[in-house]
């Protein structure tokens, strides 16, 4: 009980709980489409290509306001994925190795601002990093609205052009021969894409965060073959595992906050494809394990009979 | 030695080593296993120095190799249930690993010193100084002695298997009718990409050898189509960038490993756009030469078809050309001008027509046989 108060008093809690819930609803939803989409991968890639955006943010303005941080990072994230869309469609590298590039090359950029950062000796840029390895245990207020208005924001578009993104997820030949912009329509869900790592970064940090995105939406996938259920349990699978995150690392000592959302996460993820409605592994099993005695039974009085009929 | 040329030969032998174990991923279309990879050998090497009882260098290696490989596993038996897509298997497992990795660190180790941020920017401004000692002998800097051990391992791999890997890469379907054993070269293959990781990551860290596993053998890729030529260029661009780089980063003091995976990228970029035949630019030539080249054809055998009939006066008019073939003015003239310079057609006559000359009738015939 004293635990369900403190989710509602305590300042850093309610932070980090309300910071991962909404986190993991909107990269539940968003994500949801990247898995549809084969962009699983996509996340890892423009988590790691905002670290040079941060570090231009700060040297630009000199302000570590989440806001700031957060733009530096969406503009480089938005940039890497442009590339990365670009490369792919025009050279025949393949998307594995486009992803690849774009993530090493954006990061160690990044990392050589950081160093050139440290060098200028102001105290100012310490914590720059953290803000890459994600530290939701130091979530504020503030950053937590900014997470809230953007992914809010996000989440309007989606609700808006839902037909569209539809179409273009599942059938963009069909998208295309209704005259539908299916390009501006593919960078604009992509670049949604961008919005939740920014608002993940802070939280989970830059490791974590493609699974933040992909897994709700592998979850509610082995549950539903409808597009508006997926993304409803997908955004309900990431918030839960958000607040349980948070409730978890903060009853014990020594753990991180970011690890056990994702842990939780996976959790949701091994359960689902065992047991999930649509296609559960296990309903699977115990259908083959069925099929297999009838089979064997059928055989059996099949040889039986045929047996008797031919004995001498 | 002395310190800046261990860090230079350092970075270059990182170079080798991992250019060798990319070259096959890339080409399996593989690239981001190695990110997979890098990052899901942290619980690995925790369970690895857990086990004995200390940050011992062989039980985190073989714990560090075993999770890269429990990686690969997991991913392909996942990939395999088709309930989820490779991609998205990929997504779920390596930041699994890596939670569980950073919670059992800072649950029960977070007296050692593992720093994940250590892990991912590593040092190899460290490299000289720390040295391989048995019974009080000093044998150099122990990231020479890995990472040479490293590339001759890679390169041993390839020698022996370059057949096989070759066969299996680009014909599967054939390379398992032969009795290739396409899983075991696969593992062998993800067993040198972990063992790459694990080594060149205490090195160099493990951004820097993601960075050198995919970012040279997609530069050669642009560059050749023949597979020799693809590992020796691999090497060379990744030597290249190495080299370069840690002189640009000693020029400017900043990160090493940072710089080195920059001039990699500018590497590729370039590459990208100025490759002979591959390149962006050589691209767009080709497209415009060709787009002229048909441009003249189709004016060619317009003219020789209304030349001397009836329609002449009307068809074989500059201004007659935008209509009929859909051309905007601005191309209409170039392709008569290039036409005229070129001596196939004649300058407009005083009634306002073209003419083909000779050699423009010679040409026109041979492209309508064509």
């Amino acid at each position: 009980m004293n635990l369900l108060r403190d989710l509602f008093l305590d300042y850093t809690l309610r932070n980090i709980a309300l910071g991962a819930a909404v986190l993991g609803l909107v990269s539940g939803v968003l994500g949801s489409f990247a898995v549809l989409r084969r962009q699983g991968l996509m996340g890892d890639a423009l988590s790691h290509a905002a670290l040079p955006g941060i570090c231009l943010g700060y040297l630009l303005t000199g302000s570590k306001a989440p806001l700031v941080l957060m733009l530096g990072a969406g503009v480089a994230g938005w940039l890497g994925m442009v590339l990365i869309l670009r490369i792919v469609r025009h050279t025949r590298i393949d998307p594995n190795s486009a992803l690849g590039i774009i993530l090493t090359v954006f990061f160690g950029f990044g990392v050589v601002l950081l160093t050139v950062l440290q060098k200028r000796n102001d105290a100012g840029q310490a914590g720059l990093d953290k803000f890459l390895f994600g530290q939701a245990a130091a979530l504020t207020q503030e950053q937590v609205v900014t997470m809230a208005a953007l992914g809010g924001a996000a989440l309007l578009v989606v609700l808006l052009l839902y037909k569209e993104f539809k179409l273009i997820s599942f059938d963009p030949e069909f998208a295309r021969s209704l005259a539908l912009p299916t390009r501006a329509l593919d960078l604009l869900l992509t670049s949604l894409l961008v919005v939740a790592v920014v608002i993940g970064l802070n939280t989970v940090g830059v490791v974590l965060m493609s699974a933040m995105l992909v897994a709700p939406g592998a979850a509610a996938r082995q549950w539903t073959d409808s597009l508006g259920k997926m993304l409803g349990l997908a955004a309900a699978f990431g918030a839960v595992s958000g607040v349980a995150g948070a409730i978890l690392s903060v009853t014990a000592e020594r753990i991180p906050t970011g690890p056990v959302i994702i842990l939780c996460v996976t959790g949701i993820v091994v359960a689902s494809l065992l047991f999930g409605s649509a296609r559960g592994l296990v309903w699977e099993w115990l259908r083959q394990a069925r099929h297999r005695r009838e089979m064997l039974a059928a055989l059996a009085g099949g040889a039986g009979a045929g047996g008797g009929g031919t004995a001498p | 030695m002395s310190p800046e040329f261990v860090i230079a030969l350092t970075a270059a032998l990182a170079a080798c080593a991992c250019a060798l174990a990319g070259v096959f991923l890339v080409l399996r279309r593989m690239a981001l296993m190695a990110d997979a990879i890098s990052h899901a050998i942290l619980p690995g090497l925790v369970a690895g120095y857990w086990m004995a009882r200390g940050p011992n260098v062989v039980a985190g290696f073989l714990g560090a190799t075993a999770a890269g490989l429990l990686t690969v596993w997991l991913t392909e038996a996942l990939t395999r249930s088709r309930r989820v897509k490779e991609d998205t298997a990929i997504g779920l497992v390596f930041p699994a690993l890596f939670a569980l990795g950073v919670l059992l660190v800072s649950r029960f180790f977070s007296n050692v010193h593992l720093d994940t941020d250590a892990v991912l920017f590593g040092e190899i401004a460290f490299a000289p100084l720390e040295t391989w000692r048995i019974g009080g002998r000093d044998l150099g800097p122990t990231a020479l002695w890995t990472l040479g051990g490293l590339t001759a391992l890679n390169a041993g791999f390839l020698a022996l298997f370059y057949k096989e890997l070759k066969l299996s890469t680009f014909d599967p379907g054939l390379a398992a009718a032969l009795g290739f054993a396409p899983v075991l070269l696969h593992y062998g293959l993800m067993g040198m990409v972990a063992v790459t990781t694990v080594g060149g990551f205490t090195a160099v860290g493990a951004i820097l050898v993601i960075a050198l596993i995919i970012v040279p053998p997609v530069t050669a890729s642009l560059l050749t189509d023949r597979l020799p030529a693809l590992v020796a260029l691999s090497v060379a661009v990744g030597v290249a960038g190495a080299l370069a780089g840690y002189g640009l980063a000693a020029f400017w003091d900043v990160s090493i490993g940072g710089m080195i995976v920059t001039v990699l990228g500018a590497l590729f970029g370039a590459t990208l756009l100025l490759a002979p035949r591959k390149g962006l630019v050589a691209q767009a030539v080709r497209r415009a030469r060709q787009r002229r080249q048909f441009a003249r054809e189709a004016l060619l055998v317009h003219l020789a078809t209304h030349e001397g009939t009836a329609a002449e006066d009307r068809e074989c008019r500059p201004a007659h050309l935008q209509e009929e073939l859909l051309w905007t003015a601005a191309m209409a003239d170039r392709a008569v001008a290039e036409a005229q310079s070129a001596g196939l057609v004649a300058p407009v006559d005083a009634e306002g027509h073209l003419h083909l000359t000779d050699r423009g009738r010679e040409m026109a015939a041979e492209v309508s046989r064509k």
